[in-house]
């Protein structure tokens, strides 16, 4: 058995070795679908991969506390336009009794702001932060020291840069401690920079100036509420008891007693992570989809070559059959034709897709992820469109009457 | 007595296209012996050829039966069909019939890789039957690059690895120039001498005169049935 299988594929590839330009053009289609199966994949994967990164480095077991109404009921507000979270809110979340689960509490205002040197001028996020800010976001300080508690009681006009803006106003590699900068025209004293935390476009969380919470609050933004407050839970098994216990404190303070009409909103880090994992996985399912239409006209691609294949050897398969070949064994030559095309094309693709995507991840600076999963599933099927494809060709072959087929011109 | 190897009783092929039936032959009796060569002869449209696939179990007789080597074949599946070509016929046919682009051993193998012959053993049989027919010099030759009267040889090498009943051959030198058809003359001669039953389908006198009998049809029937001297 075995050695009629080995001795058929023998007999394949010498038919194939044949025509060599012929199987090269039928395999093109293949090695094209394959490919870019393995590389669209490839590249979903390392967005998604990406994402899920930036978003555990924006803090572990982190809960952001978002001013706004719950998403469910009739209107709702836009979320952090409300002016619903207040200090004394952050304070009694540190503070209340019930609240077990949250290790650190950090309230934050934040708002574009443009911030400027003698010679340059940048658009950025400043955020108004606390000394707690540092731990809840894991934001390492680089230069200089990080804000403290007593610049916020003193209010005092000092400033955190992060490396982006470090070289968008000093220059790259500077060391701006102990210079000034001007924040919405009021002078600030540079007193530490950041380490980058990488990310790009919406995620940039190196284009930001930090200033003390009660300075941003005071004299920059004349505003008494939070934008948000961001929790770090103790740890990451506590993370619905602490989104309960807060939500439940804050509607106590907020004398709301139906959670729906809450106006403030707890997202958990989880959350975000579902989201983005879900849009991704969208995106890489898209990616898939488009990937899959081209190995199918690959496949359609070899089932047109193996019915020209059949109509130039109508003779040959005649013969065959005159000497004792029986429809099986015709139907398994060109099966096994149709198979080894697909099979050597499949593994060329994969070779193909891990080159484009290694290419790929060095020009857009992204992660280089193949998952052996979608190298494995395209072996499975480039071999399984042989077989789908190979079989129509191979079972009219195998019709063929010897003696039509032997008078064939 | 002779064995008889062939036996055909009341066999008769129709054609049906559409409405319209063409008796290709009709109530034919023929008896082959072991050892026997026989030349069929007549005109086109005599039935020679359809007498040809049904001897060869290429093609299935409307009625009557054949019997081939004690078997009776009329009735048989494609695939037992298959199996009796491959067992018990060695075809050898005008247009050759070789694979293109490969080798004349490769040719010869053909039949006994259909056959379960051990894959050991091919190479040295159809060795045997090469050098048989002259041809060890040009084994490993492709078929194009071979003379018509080479690839007919090869061709008979390919009629006989299976050591079958008998040797059809369909106007086996049709398509060869004269000098050489004397030796695919003088190897069939030699093959009868050694036992071989032969039978040839031709339409040329001189060819058939190398038989030992000659069949002539006409349209479907036996019109004539002698033995040459």
């Amino acid at each position: 058995m075995t050695k009629e299988i080995i001795e058929t594929i023998k007999e394949s590839v010498g038919t194939l070795t044949l025509n060599k330009l012929r199987t090269g053009l039928a395999m093109l289609g293949i090695v094209i679908g394959i490919g870019s199966v393995i590389a669209l994949l490839s590249l979903g994967q390392a967005t998604q991969t990406q994402i899920q990164n930036q978003i555990q480095s924006l803090g572990a077991n982190l809960l952001t506390v978002s001013p706004g109404a719950q998403s469910s009921g009739g209107v709702r507000g836009a979320a952090g336009g409300a002016t619903t979270l207040t200090n004394a809110d952050a304070v009694a979340i540190k503070t209340d009794p019930t609240i077990t689960a949250i290790k650190n509490v950090s309230p934050e205002v934040s708002n574009r702001a443009q911030v400027a040197t003698g010679q340059n001028n940048s658009n950025v996020q400043v955020v108004g932060a606390t000394s707690a800010y540092f731990t809840v976001h894991k934001v390492d300080i680089d230069q200089g020291s990080l804000i403290t508690d007593a610049d916020d009681t003193n209010l005092r006009k000092v400033a955190v840069l992060g490396p982006q803006v470090v070289s968008d106003l000093f220059g790259a590699g500077s060391t701006p401690v102990g210079q000034s900068v001007r924040i919405s025209g009021q002078t600030f004293i540079v007193v530490g920079t950041t380490v980058s935390k990488g990310g790009t476009g919406f995620f940039n969380q190196d284009n930001v100036v930090y200033v003390p919470l009660s300075t941003a609050q005071k004299q920059l933004f004349g505003q008494d509420y939070l934008s948000s407050i961001s929790l770090e839970a103790n740890n990451s098994d506590v993370m619905t008891q602490a989104q309960n216990q807060v939500g439940y404190l804050l509607l106590a303070r907020h004398k709301l007693s139906d959670p729906t009409q809450a106006d403030f909103t707890i997202l958990s880090q989880a959350d975000i992570l579902n989201t983005a994992t879900a849009a991704t996985g969208v995106f890489t399912t898209l990616l898939a989809g488009i990937a899959a239409i081209s190995l199918l006209v690959g496949g359609i691609g070899i089932m047109n070559i193996m019915l020209v294949t059949v109509t130039e050897r109508i003779r040959e398969i005649g013969l065959r059959k005159a000497l004792g070949a029986k429809k099986r064994t015709i139907i398994n030559q060109f099966l096994a034709e149709a198979v080894i095309l697909t099979f050597i094309g499949g593994l060329i693709g994969i070779v193909l897709g891990i080159i484009i995507s290694f290419v790929i991840s060095r020009v857009a600076n992204t992660l280089f992820v193949v998952s052996p999963t979608s190298v494995f599933l395209a072996i499975l099927v480039s071999g399984g469109i042989g077989i789908v494809f190979g079989w129509y060709p191979a079972k009219r072959a195998s019709d063929l009457q010897p003696i039509e087929a032997l008078r064939y011109e | 007595m002779k064995d008889t190897i062939i036996s055909v009783s009341n066999l008769s092929k129709v054609y049906q296209t559409g409405s319209v039936k063409t008796v290709a032959l009709s109530d034919i009796n023929l008896k082959v012996d072991k050892g026997d060569y026989v030349a069929i002869m007549g005109p086109s449209g005599s039935g020679k050829s359809t007498l040809m696939h049904i001897l060869g179990a290429l093609d299935t007789p409307t009625e009557g039966s054949y019997i081939l080597d004690g078997e009776e074949v009329s009735k048989l599946t494609d695939d037992q069909l298959a199996e009796i070509r491959n067992q018990k016929i060695g075809f050898v046919f005008q247009a050759f019939n070789l694979l293109p682009r490969t080798s004349a051993i490769k040719n010869v193998i053909l039949p006994m890789r259909y056959g379960n012959v051990a894959e050991e053993k091919r190479v040295e049989i159809a060795t045997k039957y090469l050098k048989m027919v002259g041809l060890e010099d040009r084994m490993e030759h492709n078929s194009n690059q071979l003379s018509g009267g080479q690839q007919q040889r090869v061709a008979i090498a390919r009629s006989l690895v299976m050591n079958p009943s008998i040797i059809l051959a369909d106007e086996p030198t049709g398509n060869i120039a004269s000098a050489q058809a004397e030796e695919i003359m003088d190897i069939f001669k030699k093959l009868n001498k050694e036992g071989h039953t032969i039978v040839m389908i031709t339409h040329e006198p001189d060819i058939a005169a190398h038989a030992k009998r000659v069949l002539t049809l006409k349209d479907g029937k036996i019109l004539n049935d002698k033995r040459n001297n």
